[in-house]
Protein backbone atom coordinates (compact mmCIF):
# COMPACT_ATOMS: atom_id res chain seq x y z
CA UNK A 1 0.00 0.00 0.00
CA UNK A 2 2.89 2.46 1.21
CA UNK A 3 4.62 1.42 -2.17
CA UNK A 4 1.56 1.78 -4.07
CA UNK A 5 1.46 5.57 -2.85
CA UNK A 6 4.96 6.06 -3.22
CA UNK A 7 4.69 5.10 -6.80
CA UNK A 8 1.98 7.42 -7.42
CA UNK A 9 3.87 10.18 -6.01
CA UNK A 10 6.90 9.88 -8.11
CA UNK A 11 4.55 9.37 -11.24
CA UNK A 12 3.26 12.96 -10.13
CA UNK A 13 6.09 14.39 -9.25
CA UNK A 14 7.92 13.72 -12.88
CA UNK A 15 4.59 15.46 -14.34
CA UNK A 16 5.16 18.21 -12.82
CA UNK A 17 8.66 18.14 -13.76
CA UNK A 18 7.81 18.25 -17.01
CA UNK A 19 5.41 21.22 -17.21
CA UNK A 20 7.79 23.08 -15.26
CA UNK A 21 10.40 22.13 -17.93
CA UNK A 22 8.96 22.00 -21.07
CA UNK A 23 6.88 25.41 -20.46
CA UNK A 24 3.87 22.49 -22.13
CA UNK A 25 0.17 25.33 -22.26
CA UNK A 26 -1.59 24.01 -19.46
CA UNK A 27 -4.93 23.97 -21.71
CA UNK A 28 -2.71 21.01 -23.39
CA UNK A 29 -1.49 19.26 -19.67
CA UNK A 30 -2.41 20.83 -16.59
CA UNK A 31 0.12 20.33 -14.28
CA UNK A 32 -0.82 17.91 -11.26
CA UNK A 33 -0.69 21.34 -8.85
CA UNK A 34 -3.73 22.81 -11.63
CA UNK A 35 -5.46 19.29 -11.69
CA UNK A 36 -4.86 19.83 -7.85
CA UNK A 37 -6.47 23.16 -7.81
CA UNK A 38 -9.56 22.32 -10.06
CA UNK A 39 -10.28 19.41 -7.91
CA UNK A 40 -10.95 22.03 -5.14
CA UNK A 41 -12.20 24.38 -6.44
CA UNK A 42 -14.83 22.27 -8.62
CA UNK A 43 -15.12 19.64 -5.36
CA UNK A 44 -19.84 20.83 -5.69
CA UNK A 45 -19.53 19.84 -9.26
CA UNK A 46 -17.27 16.81 -9.08
CA UNK A 47 -19.00 15.96 -5.65
CA UNK A 48 -22.59 15.78 -7.59
CA UNK A 49 -21.29 14.10 -10.52
CA UNK A 50 -19.83 11.61 -8.46
CA UNK A 51 -22.64 10.72 -6.51
CA UNK A 52 -24.55 10.22 -10.58
CA UNK A 53 -21.82 8.30 -11.65
CA UNK A 54 -21.29 6.02 -8.42
CA UNK A 55 -25.00 5.60 -8.36
CA UNK A 56 -25.34 4.50 -12.10
CA UNK A 57 -22.37 2.07 -11.58
CA UNK A 58 -24.29 0.22 -8.76
CA UNK A 59 -27.41 0.09 -10.57
CA UNK A 60 -25.55 -1.35 -13.55
CA UNK A 61 -24.11 -3.63 -11.76
CA UNK A 62 -26.39 -5.13 -9.60
CA UNK A 63 -28.62 -5.99 -12.76
CA UNK A 64 -25.14 -7.20 -14.45
CA UNK A 65 -25.01 -9.48 -12.02
CA UNK A 66 -27.97 -10.84 -11.54
CA UNK A 67 -27.67 -10.85 -15.20
CA UNK A 68 -24.94 -12.93 -15.19
CA UNK A 69 -25.54 -15.24 -12.27
CA UNK A 70 -28.52 -16.40 -14.16
CA UNK A 71 -26.63 -16.85 -17.61
CA UNK A 72 -23.99 -18.70 -16.03
CA UNK A 73 -26.36 -20.92 -14.27
CA UNK A 74 -28.09 -21.56 -17.23
CA UNK A 75 -24.75 -22.25 -19.78
CA UNK A 76 -23.18 -24.32 -16.93
CA UNK A 77 -26.48 -27.06 -16.29
CA UNK A 78 -27.70 -27.16 -19.89
CA UNK A 79 -25.12 -28.18 -22.85
CA UNK A 80 -27.49 -26.89 -25.51
CA UNK A 81 -27.57 -23.29 -23.96
CA UNK A 82 -23.76 -23.47 -23.83
CA UNK A 83 -24.00 -24.05 -27.53
CA UNK A 84 -26.81 -21.42 -28.65
CA UNK A 85 -26.26 -18.54 -25.98
CA UNK A 86 -22.48 -18.45 -24.41
CA UNK A 87 -21.10 -17.55 -28.68
CA UNK A 88 -23.73 -14.78 -29.08
CA UNK A 89 -22.78 -13.13 -25.16
CA UNK A 90 -18.89 -13.82 -26.79
CA UNK A 91 -19.88 -11.83 -29.60
CA UNK A 92 -22.44 -8.99 -27.64
CA UNK A 93 -18.62 -7.93 -26.36
CA UNK A 94 -17.55 -7.06 -29.54
CA UNK A 95 -19.97 -4.50 -29.81
CA UNK A 96 -17.85 -1.04 -29.74
CA UNK A 97 -20.07 0.92 -26.57
CA UNK A 98 -19.78 4.35 -28.52
CA UNK A 99 -21.79 3.15 -31.36
CA UNK A 100 -24.75 1.42 -28.68
CA UNK A 101 -24.51 4.15 -26.47
CA UNK A 102 -25.89 6.94 -28.34
CA UNK A 103 -28.42 4.48 -29.96
CA UNK A 104 -29.46 3.17 -26.58
CA UNK A 105 -30.03 6.88 -25.82
CA UNK A 106 -32.08 7.72 -28.67
CA UNK A 107 -34.12 4.98 -27.66
CA UNK A 108 -34.23 4.84 -23.85
CA UNK A 109 -34.05 8.62 -23.44
CA UNK A 110 -31.90 10.96 -22.01
CA UNK A 111 -32.22 9.98 -18.29
CA UNK A 112 -30.63 6.91 -15.90
CA UNK A 113 -32.20 4.08 -18.40
CA UNK A 114 -29.03 3.76 -20.72
CA UNK A 115 -26.34 4.34 -18.96
CA UNK A 116 -27.96 1.32 -16.59
CA UNK A 117 -28.16 -0.73 -19.67
CA UNK A 118 -24.47 0.44 -20.67
CA UNK A 119 -22.93 -0.72 -17.69
CA UNK A 120 -24.68 -3.85 -17.12
CA UNK A 121 -23.35 -4.42 -20.60
CA UNK A 122 -19.91 -3.75 -19.99
CA UNK A 123 -19.59 -5.18 -16.74
CA UNK A 124 -21.74 -8.68 -17.12
CA UNK A 125 -19.68 -10.60 -19.59
CA UNK A 126 -16.18 -10.91 -16.73
CA UNK A 127 -18.95 -11.98 -14.51
CA UNK A 128 -20.69 -14.62 -16.34
CA UNK A 129 -16.79 -15.93 -17.52
CA UNK A 130 -15.65 -15.50 -14.26
CA UNK A 131 -18.62 -17.47 -12.69
CA UNK A 132 -18.19 -20.27 -15.18
CA UNK A 133 -14.43 -20.39 -14.99
CA UNK A 134 -15.21 -21.64 -11.11
CA UNK A 135 -17.97 -23.65 -12.51
CA UNK A 136 -15.70 -25.31 -14.98
CA UNK A 137 -12.38 -25.74 -12.34
CA UNK A 138 -14.50 -28.14 -9.69
CA UNK A 139 -12.81 -31.03 -9.00
CA UNK A 140 -14.55 -33.80 -10.68
CA UNK A 141 -14.06 -36.47 -8.32
CA UNK A 142 -15.97 -33.93 -5.89
CA UNK A 143 -18.64 -34.17 -7.93
CA UNK A 144 -18.20 -37.90 -8.31
CA UNK A 145 -18.38 -38.15 -4.42
CA UNK A 146 -21.26 -36.26 -4.03
CA UNK A 147 -22.97 -38.53 -6.74
CA UNK A 148 -22.31 -41.78 -4.69
CA UNK A 149 -23.84 -39.83 -1.98
CA UNK A 150 -27.09 -39.72 -4.04
CA UNK A 151 -27.14 -36.05 -4.43
CA UNK A 152 -29.42 -35.35 -7.55
CA UNK A 153 -28.25 -32.80 -10.09
CA UNK A 154 -29.62 -29.46 -8.63
CA UNK A 155 -28.67 -30.25 -5.22
CA UNK A 156 -25.21 -31.23 -6.11
CA UNK A 157 -25.38 -27.63 -7.88
CA UNK A 158 -25.99 -26.24 -4.79
CA UNK A 159 -24.29 -28.02 -1.92
CA UNK A 160 -20.62 -28.28 -4.10
CA UNK A 161 -20.90 -26.50 -7.41
CA UNK A 162 -22.32 -22.96 -6.29
CA UNK A 163 -19.97 -22.08 -3.43
CA UNK A 164 -16.89 -23.57 -5.74
CA UNK A 165 -18.00 -20.88 -8.28
CA UNK A 166 -17.90 -17.96 -5.57
CA UNK A 167 -13.92 -16.98 -6.10
CA UNK A 168 -14.13 -16.91 -9.67
CA UNK A 169 -17.51 -14.76 -9.48
CA UNK A 170 -15.51 -12.02 -6.93
CA UNK A 171 -12.85 -11.89 -9.37
CA UNK A 172 -15.06 -11.48 -12.71
CA UNK A 173 -16.89 -8.63 -10.60
CA UNK A 174 -13.24 -6.67 -9.66
CA UNK A 175 -12.56 -6.63 -13.38
CA UNK A 176 -16.34 -5.15 -13.96
CA UNK A 177 -15.96 -2.80 -11.60
CA UNK A 178 -12.87 -1.27 -13.09
CA UNK A 179 -13.97 -1.66 -16.80
CA UNK A 180 -17.64 -1.10 -16.30
CA UNK A 181 -16.61 3.19 -15.17
CA UNK A 182 -15.60 3.51 -18.98
CA UNK A 183 -19.08 2.66 -19.54
CA UNK A 184 -20.76 5.12 -17.40
CA UNK A 185 -18.50 7.40 -19.10
CA UNK A 186 -19.18 6.85 -22.48
CA UNK A 187 -22.71 6.65 -21.80
CA UNK A 188 -23.19 9.96 -20.02
CA UNK A 189 -21.03 11.43 -23.03
CA UNK A 190 -23.66 10.16 -25.83
CA UNK A 191 -26.28 11.86 -24.10
CA UNK A 192 -27.32 13.44 -20.75
CA UNK A 193 -26.67 16.45 -18.12
CA UNK A 194 -24.81 14.65 -15.32
CA UNK A 195 -22.29 12.48 -14.46
CA UNK A 196 -18.63 12.09 -14.42
CA UNK A 197 -18.54 11.77 -17.75
CA UNK A 198 -20.83 14.70 -18.52
CA UNK A 199 -18.60 17.17 -16.89
CA UNK A 200 -15.31 16.19 -19.10
CA UNK A 201 -17.25 16.17 -22.00
CA UNK A 202 -18.88 20.41 -20.79
CA UNK A 203 -14.94 21.11 -19.69
CA UNK A 204 -12.89 20.45 -22.45
CA UNK A 205 -15.02 22.45 -25.46
CA UNK A 206 -14.56 25.49 -22.20
CA UNK A 207 -10.85 25.07 -22.27
CA UNK A 208 -11.42 23.39 -18.42
CA UNK A 209 -8.69 21.10 -19.25
CA UNK A 210 -7.82 20.72 -15.09
CA UNK A 211 -11.57 20.32 -14.49
CA UNK A 212 -11.79 17.20 -16.89
CA UNK A 213 -8.40 15.89 -15.41
CA UNK A 214 -9.91 16.42 -12.19
CA UNK A 215 -12.56 14.35 -13.31
CA UNK A 216 -10.79 11.33 -14.34
CA UNK A 217 -8.77 11.59 -11.21
CA UNK A 218 -12.19 11.07 -8.85
CA UNK A 219 -13.30 8.41 -11.33
CA UNK A 220 -10.18 6.47 -11.21
CA UNK A 221 -10.48 6.79 -7.43
CA UNK A 222 -13.82 5.84 -7.75
CA UNK A 223 -13.15 2.52 -9.43
CA UNK A 224 -10.33 1.76 -6.68
CA UNK A 225 -12.19 1.99 -3.98
CA UNK A 226 -14.44 -0.31 -5.30
CA UNK A 227 -12.22 -2.57 -6.17
CA UNK A 228 -10.51 -2.30 -3.09
CA UNK A 229 -13.70 -3.05 -1.18
CA UNK A 230 -14.67 -6.22 -3.44
CA UNK A 231 -11.16 -7.79 -2.80
CA UNK A 232 -11.58 -7.19 1.14
CA UNK A 233 -14.74 -8.99 1.31
CA UNK A 234 -13.17 -11.80 -0.95
CA UNK A 235 -10.82 -12.03 1.51
CA UNK A 236 -13.23 -11.92 4.44
CA UNK A 237 -15.47 -14.44 3.39
CA UNK A 238 -13.65 -16.67 1.17
CA UNK A 239 -10.42 -17.06 3.24
CA UNK A 240 -9.84 -20.00 1.37
CA UNK A 241 -8.63 -18.69 -1.62
CA UNK A 242 -6.55 -15.78 0.06
CA UNK A 243 -4.87 -18.97 1.37
CA UNK A 244 -4.33 -20.58 -2.28
CA UNK A 245 -3.01 -17.35 -3.55
CA UNK A 246 0.02 -17.60 -1.17
CA UNK A 247 0.24 -20.74 -1.72
CA UNK A 248 1.21 -20.80 -5.22
CA UNK B 1 -32.39 -53.90 -2.81
CA UNK B 2 -29.71 -56.09 -3.32
CA UNK B 3 -27.62 -56.36 0.14
CA UNK B 4 -24.36 -56.87 -1.13
CA UNK B 5 -21.69 -56.66 -4.08
CA UNK B 6 -21.74 -58.70 -6.77
CA UNK B 7 -19.49 -58.56 -9.79
CA UNK B 8 -20.62 -61.35 -12.31
CA UNK B 9 -17.63 -61.40 -15.50
CA UNK B 10 -16.92 -57.51 -15.57
CA UNK B 11 -15.23 -55.79 -18.31
CA UNK B 12 -14.43 -52.58 -18.73
CA UNK B 13 -12.87 -50.89 -22.06
CA UNK B 14 -12.32 -47.24 -21.65
CA UNK B 15 -13.29 -45.40 -25.26
CA UNK B 16 -10.61 -42.69 -25.94
CA UNK B 17 -10.80 -40.13 -28.19
CA UNK B 18 -7.90 -40.10 -30.99
CA UNK B 19 -6.64 -43.51 -29.40
CA UNK B 20 -7.43 -47.16 -28.84
CA UNK B 21 -9.87 -47.89 -26.68
CA UNK B 22 -7.96 -49.62 -23.67
CA UNK B 23 -9.19 -52.33 -22.55
CA UNK B 24 -8.76 -51.76 -18.36
CA UNK B 25 -10.73 -54.84 -16.92
CA UNK B 26 -10.74 -58.07 -18.18
CA UNK B 27 -13.80 -60.92 -16.84
CA UNK B 28 -13.96 -60.11 -13.32
CA UNK B 29 -16.06 -61.54 -10.89
CA UNK B 30 -16.14 -61.03 -7.09
CA UNK B 31 -18.70 -61.36 -4.37
CA UNK B 32 -18.52 -59.05 -1.13
CA UNK B 33 -19.63 -60.71 2.22
CA UNK B 34 -22.04 -58.91 4.10
CA UNK B 35 -19.41 -57.15 7.29
CA UNK B 36 -15.99 -58.09 5.32
CA UNK B 37 -13.13 -55.85 4.05
CA UNK B 38 -11.96 -56.77 1.31
CA UNK B 39 -8.97 -55.25 -0.15
CA UNK B 40 -8.14 -54.69 -3.55
CA UNK B 41 -4.30 -54.47 -4.12
CA UNK B 42 -2.76 -54.29 -7.46
CA UNK B 43 -0.06 -52.76 -9.88
CA UNK B 44 -0.63 -49.04 -10.37
CA UNK B 45 -2.79 -48.33 -13.25
CA UNK B 46 -4.57 -51.79 -13.13
CA UNK B 47 -7.98 -50.24 -12.92
CA UNK B 48 -8.63 -50.53 -9.22
CA UNK B 49 -10.34 -46.99 -9.01
CA UNK B 50 -12.10 -47.92 -12.31
CA UNK B 51 -13.33 -50.93 -10.60
CA UNK B 52 -14.63 -49.01 -7.35
CA UNK B 53 -16.59 -46.78 -9.87
CA UNK B 54 -18.24 -49.89 -11.41
CA UNK B 55 -19.14 -51.05 -8.24
CA UNK B 56 -20.15 -47.46 -7.03
CA UNK B 57 -22.51 -47.14 -10.27
CA UNK B 58 -20.83 -43.94 -11.81
CA UNK B 59 -19.56 -46.36 -14.65
CA UNK B 60 -21.60 -49.03 -16.48
CA UNK B 61 -19.55 -52.10 -17.23
CA UNK B 62 -18.82 -52.74 -20.92
CA UNK B 63 -19.70 -56.16 -20.36
CA UNK B 64 -20.90 -58.69 -17.14
CA UNK B 65 -23.13 -57.31 -14.39
CA UNK B 66 -22.79 -55.52 -11.16
CA UNK B 67 -25.23 -55.84 -8.35
CA UNK B 68 -24.85 -53.44 -5.76
CA UNK B 69 -26.70 -51.77 -3.17
CA UNK B 70 -25.84 -47.93 -2.88
CA UNK B 71 -22.37 -47.34 -2.34
CA UNK B 72 -20.40 -44.49 -0.54
CA UNK B 73 -17.19 -43.27 -2.10
CA UNK B 74 -14.09 -42.08 -0.41
CA UNK B 75 -11.65 -41.28 -3.47
CA UNK B 76 -8.25 -41.19 -3.35
CA UNK B 77 -7.26 -37.17 -2.25
CA UNK B 78 -10.12 -37.26 -0.27
CA UNK B 79 -11.58 -34.19 -1.63
CA UNK B 80 -12.89 -32.13 0.93
CA UNK B 81 -14.61 -29.13 0.07
CA UNK B 82 -12.30 -25.86 1.15
CA UNK B 83 -14.92 -23.43 2.00
CA UNK B 84 -16.45 -25.46 4.61
CA UNK B 85 -15.29 -26.39 8.14
CA UNK B 86 -15.01 -29.44 9.29
CA UNK B 87 -18.73 -30.40 10.35
CA UNK B 88 -20.18 -29.21 7.31
CA UNK B 89 -17.87 -31.37 5.30
CA UNK B 90 -18.92 -34.52 7.21
CA UNK B 91 -22.78 -32.69 6.43
CA UNK B 92 -22.19 -33.67 3.13
CA UNK B 93 -23.13 -36.94 2.84
CA UNK B 94 -26.57 -36.57 4.65
CA UNK B 95 -27.14 -32.97 2.89
CA UNK B 96 -26.97 -34.69 -0.71
CA UNK B 97 -29.68 -37.16 0.91
CA UNK B 98 -31.99 -33.96 1.57
CA UNK B 99 -31.25 -33.78 5.44
CA UNK B 100 -32.20 -30.30 6.78
CA UNK B 101 -28.79 -28.41 7.93
CA UNK B 102 -29.26 -28.52 11.36
CA UNK B 103 -29.91 -32.39 11.85
CA UNK B 104 -27.00 -33.01 9.73
CA UNK B 105 -24.54 -30.91 11.15
CA UNK B 106 -25.76 -32.65 14.96
CA UNK B 107 -25.03 -35.80 13.16
CA UNK B 108 -21.82 -35.43 11.98
CA UNK B 109 -20.79 -33.46 15.14
CA UNK B 110 -21.37 -37.27 16.72
CA UNK B 111 -18.95 -38.47 14.30
CA UNK B 112 -16.32 -36.16 14.50
CA UNK B 113 -16.09 -37.26 18.59
CA UNK B 114 -16.07 -40.80 17.94
CA UNK B 115 -13.24 -39.89 14.93
CA UNK B 116 -11.33 -37.92 17.99
CA UNK B 117 -11.87 -34.29 15.92
CA UNK B 118 -14.30 -32.98 18.14
CA UNK B 119 -11.44 -29.39 18.56
CA UNK B 120 -11.50 -29.43 15.02
CA UNK B 121 -15.26 -28.70 14.19
CA UNK B 122 -15.00 -25.49 12.87
CA UNK B 123 -11.49 -25.80 11.12
CA UNK B 124 -11.59 -25.38 7.42
CA UNK B 125 -9.62 -28.03 5.51
CA UNK B 126 -6.32 -26.24 4.86
CA UNK B 127 -6.18 -26.16 8.96
CA UNK B 128 -5.95 -29.50 9.06
CA UNK B 129 -3.20 -32.33 8.87
CA UNK B 130 -3.03 -34.81 6.43
CA UNK B 131 -4.28 -37.12 8.54
CA UNK B 132 -7.29 -35.06 9.59
CA UNK B 133 -8.51 -34.91 6.60
CA UNK B 134 -8.23 -38.10 5.83
CA UNK B 135 -10.24 -39.14 9.24
CA UNK B 136 -12.79 -36.40 7.95
CA UNK B 137 -13.42 -37.96 5.04
CA UNK B 138 -13.59 -40.81 6.06
CA UNK B 139 -16.47 -39.60 8.78
CA UNK B 140 -18.12 -37.98 5.70
CA UNK B 141 -18.11 -41.55 4.04
CA UNK B 142 -19.41 -43.20 6.50
CA UNK B 143 -22.35 -41.00 7.67
CA UNK B 144 -23.49 -41.40 3.91
CA UNK B 145 -25.08 -44.15 5.64
CA UNK B 146 -24.82 -46.83 3.17
CA UNK B 147 -24.11 -50.26 3.89
CA UNK B 148 -21.00 -50.28 1.82
CA UNK B 149 -18.24 -47.90 1.75
CA UNK B 150 -15.53 -48.02 -0.89
CA UNK B 151 -12.24 -46.52 0.30
CA UNK B 152 -9.88 -45.60 -2.64
CA UNK B 153 -6.22 -45.43 -1.58
CA UNK B 154 -7.34 -43.90 1.57
CA UNK B 155 -3.72 -43.26 3.00
CA UNK B 156 -1.91 -42.99 -0.51
CA UNK B 157 -0.83 -39.39 0.85
CA UNK B 158 0.08 -40.12 4.51
CA UNK B 159 3.86 -40.21 5.89
CA UNK B 160 4.60 -44.06 7.40
CA UNK B 161 3.53 -43.24 10.67
CA UNK B 162 0.29 -41.75 9.89
CA UNK B 163 -0.59 -44.31 8.61
CA UNK B 164 -0.03 -46.59 11.16
CA UNK B 165 -2.21 -44.20 13.29
CA UNK B 166 -4.68 -44.23 10.49
CA UNK B 167 -4.63 -47.98 10.15
CA UNK B 168 -6.07 -48.25 13.98
CA UNK B 169 -9.00 -45.38 13.61
CA UNK B 170 -10.34 -46.50 10.24
CA UNK B 171 -10.66 -49.83 12.25
CA UNK B 172 -12.06 -48.53 15.24
CA UNK B 173 -14.87 -46.61 13.13
CA UNK B 174 -15.51 -49.55 10.89
CA UNK B 175 -15.73 -51.53 13.63
CA UNK B 176 -18.45 -49.73 15.08
CA UNK B 177 -20.38 -49.53 11.74
CA UNK B 178 -20.71 -53.18 10.76
CA UNK B 179 -20.41 -52.34 7.37
CA UNK B 180 -18.69 -53.71 4.46
CA UNK B 181 -15.80 -52.75 3.00
CA UNK B 182 -13.90 -52.34 -0.40
CA UNK B 183 -10.41 -51.01 -0.30
CA UNK B 184 -7.98 -50.18 -2.67
CA UNK B 185 -4.36 -50.24 -2.07
CA UNK B 186 -1.43 -50.61 -3.99
CA UNK B 187 0.42 -51.05 -0.48
CA UNK B 188 0.54 -55.06 0.29
CA UNK B 189 1.15 -54.46 3.95
CA UNK B 190 -1.56 -52.39 4.29
CA UNK B 191 -3.96 -54.44 2.99
CA UNK B 192 -2.82 -57.83 4.54
CA UNK B 193 -2.84 -55.86 8.05
CA UNK B 194 -6.79 -54.75 7.46
CA UNK B 195 -8.59 -56.59 5.22
CA UNK B 196 -10.51 -60.02 6.05
CA UNK B 197 -9.93 -61.11 2.43
CA UNK B 198 -7.26 -59.78 -0.50
CA UNK B 199 -8.06 -59.81 -4.39
CA UNK B 200 -5.22 -59.33 -6.17
CA UNK B 201 -5.30 -57.96 -9.69
CA UNK B 202 -2.76 -58.38 -12.41
CA UNK B 203 -1.57 -55.51 -14.71
CA UNK B 204 -4.05 -54.10 -17.17
CA UNK B 205 -6.08 -55.51 -18.68
CA UNK B 206 -6.79 -56.62 -14.90
CA UNK B 207 -7.77 -60.30 -14.21
CA UNK B 208 -8.25 -61.84 -10.63
CA UNK B 209 -5.09 -64.06 -10.22
CA UNK B 210 -4.93 -64.41 -6.36
CA UNK B 211 -7.16 -65.01 -3.40
CA UNK B 212 -5.12 -64.78 0.36
CA UNK B 213 -8.10 -65.24 3.17
CA UNK B 214 -6.62 -63.72 6.73
CA UNK B 215 -7.81 -64.84 9.78
CA UNK B 216 -8.37 -62.93 13.29
CA UNK B 217 -8.87 -59.26 14.26
CA UNK B 218 -7.76 -56.33 12.79
CA UNK B 219 -5.24 -54.40 12.73
CA UNK B 220 -2.58 -56.99 12.54
CA UNK B 221 0.36 -56.40 13.57
CA UNK B 222 2.76 -55.58 10.79
CA UNK B 223 5.24 -58.08 12.22
CA UNK B 224 2.86 -60.92 12.85
CA UNK B 225 3.21 -64.20 10.93
CA UNK B 226 0.13 -63.63 9.19
CA UNK B 227 0.41 -60.47 7.86
CA UNK B 228 4.13 -61.53 6.78
CA UNK B 229 2.94 -65.09 5.20
CA UNK B 230 0.24 -62.92 3.82
CA UNK B 231 2.35 -60.39 2.14
CA UNK B 232 4.46 -63.38 0.62
CA UNK B 233 1.72 -64.79 -0.61
CA UNK B 234 0.44 -61.82 -2.65
CA UNK B 235 3.69 -60.59 -4.02
CA UNK B 236 4.50 -63.98 -5.15
CA UNK B 237 0.56 -64.05 -6.97
CA UNK B 238 1.75 -60.45 -8.15
CA UNK B 239 5.00 -62.08 -9.42
CA UNK B 240 7.58 -60.12 -7.64
CA UNK B 241 9.39 -61.65 -4.23
CA UNK B 242 9.69 -59.75 -1.36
Amino acid sequence: MIRGLLVIAALLGLWELYCVLSGVDQLVLPSPTDVGHALWTDRGILWSALLVTAGELLLGLSVALVVAIAAAIGIHLSRSLRNSVYPVLVASQTVPIPVIASLLVVWLGYDTGPKVVIVALVAFFPVVVGILDGLAGIDPELDLVARSFGAPRLRRFRLVEAPAALPGALTGLRIAVVISVIGAVFAEQAGGDSGLGFVIQQALPQLLTARAYAAVVVLSALALAAFLLLTAVQTRLLPWTRLRQSEQ
Amino acid sequence: MVSTLELTDVSFTRQRRGAQPLAVLDRISLKLEPGETLALVGPNGCGKSTLLELACGLLTPTSGTVQAPPIALMPQRGLLMPWANAVDNAALALRAEGVSRTAARERARDWLVRLGMSEFEDARPHELSGGMRQRLALARTLLAGRPIVALDEPFAALDAISRIEAARWLTSALGESDRSVLLVTHDVEEAAVLADRVVVLSPRPATLVAQVRLAGSVPRLRTSPEVLAAREAILSALGVSG
